[in-house]
């Protein structure tokens, strides 16, 4: 299968901004992602079993002198609310890609309650939210979101649209 | 598992962190939180008062970031099973540099005393040990503590600690995260 670039071009935007860390929950929307993070040298990879591990490690990263990243699908964003609390008390950059389900084409109807609520809840959570409809504009974003990340110490979340990733294929 | 702990709390928490030289410990939620604040407040000690269940993992990026540093994750039962599933991710890295010390009273003092699962039938030294810990243990008198305070500086060990249940006069450390983060980072000279 041939990835689009777009998603190369997102990694390279992280490794730039010098991210050490990358956190996900396995996600399809993800893997490229996912598997040049676990090629990179440069980088430690870390699978979570639910995604606000993801926040504390990105917390304790920072407090060691490095930069994380947490991929996740925007199911996930739902589990992450509460620990949002770290990040924003305590002034640390944040910095996470979420994948957007259940706004285009979905097929399953349990992804549409919490991709229908993401930004919202991120948003009043106190995150910054950044949002990719187009392949042309997600590392431009991404490199953006990092910058604001890390050098303004907020938390900051850009969302991949689910047009911009595709549909999930159900029945092949 | 109904069995009491014995141990004073804020005497175990002190046993722990007695000369800690360059430890960099990560405190959770609650009494673990008071205690190290206790023990001898320093900036190399983060204090959660919030975030709860975040103990462990956060332990878990700063090892990492960390390598040549040691890490103590100290956190109570309730908080510990907040992140639980964190056994896992952890035992997952297996970072040579954290340790993990549950000071387990078996209650939620914070909140009222109510029982935790610790004392209704779950063992987190076991549970550590099944998501892939080599090396666990649990520890209830004052020699116990007193081996255990070495090797939690120098092993991936993850040690449960039977703490007697009630509450000594709360101390407060500095509870302003912005404070809490700049200052760790300073002390760690990885700037502002």
């Amino acid at each position: 299968m041939t990835e689009p670039a777009w998603q190369d071009a997102v990694f390279a935007a992280l490794k730039r901004a010098g991210v050490r860390q990358v956190a996900y929950v396995p996600d399809a929307g993800h893997s490229r992602l996912i598997e040049l993070a676990h090629a990179e040298p440069d980088m430690r990879a870390v699978v979570l079993t639910t995604e606000e591990e993801g926040i504390a490690l990105a917390a304790g990263a920072w407090l060691g002198g490095e930069r994380a990243v947490l991929l996740m699908q925007s199911s996930g964003v739902g589990n992450c609310i509460n620990m949002l609390s770290l990040p924003v008390n305590c002034r640390m950059p944040f910095l996470t890609l979420v994948t957007m389900r259940g706004e285009w084409a979905e097929f399953n109807p349990w992804q549409v309650p919490m991709g229908s609520a993401t930004e919202g809840v991120l948003r009043l959570a106190g995150v910054h939210v950044h949002r990719a409809e187009h392949a042309s504009e997600a590392a431009e974003m991404v490199a953006a979101g990092a910058a604001l990340a890390f050098d303004s110490s907020v938390p900051v979340a850009v969302l991949f649209a689910q047009r911009l990733i595709g549909a999930k294929v159900f029945v092949k | 598992m109904t069995r009491r702990g014995m141990l004073d709390r804020r005497a175990a928490m002190a046993t722990l962190l007695r000369d800690p030289g360059g430890l960099l410990v990560v405190t959770g939620l609650g009494s673990t939180t008071y205690d190290a604040g206790a023990a001898g407040d320093r900036a190399e000690n983060f204090y959660l008062w919030g975030a709860m269940g975040a103990a462990a993992m956060l332990g878990l990026g700063l090892a990492l970031a960390q390598p040549a540093r040691r890490v103590l994750a100290v956190t109570g039962d309730g908080e510990m099973l907040m992140g639980l599933s964190s056994l896992a991710t952890i035992a997952a890295q297996r970072p040579a540099n954290l340790a993990i010390a549950v000071m387990d009273n078996g209650e939620y003092a914070e909140t009222g005393a109510q029982a935790s699962h610790t004392t209704l039938g779950t063992d987190l030294a076991a549970v550590a040990a099944a998501c892939g810990w080599r090396a666990t243990c649990t520890v209830d008198d004052e020699a116990g503590l007193e081996a255990l305070r070495p090797r939690l500086r120098q092993e991936p060990l993850f040690a449960v600690i039977r703490i007697a249940p009630g509450e000594p006069t709360r101390f407060l450390p500095p509870r302003d995260g912005a404070y809490l983060q700049h200052r760790f980072r300073a002390a760690l000279g990885v700037g502002p």
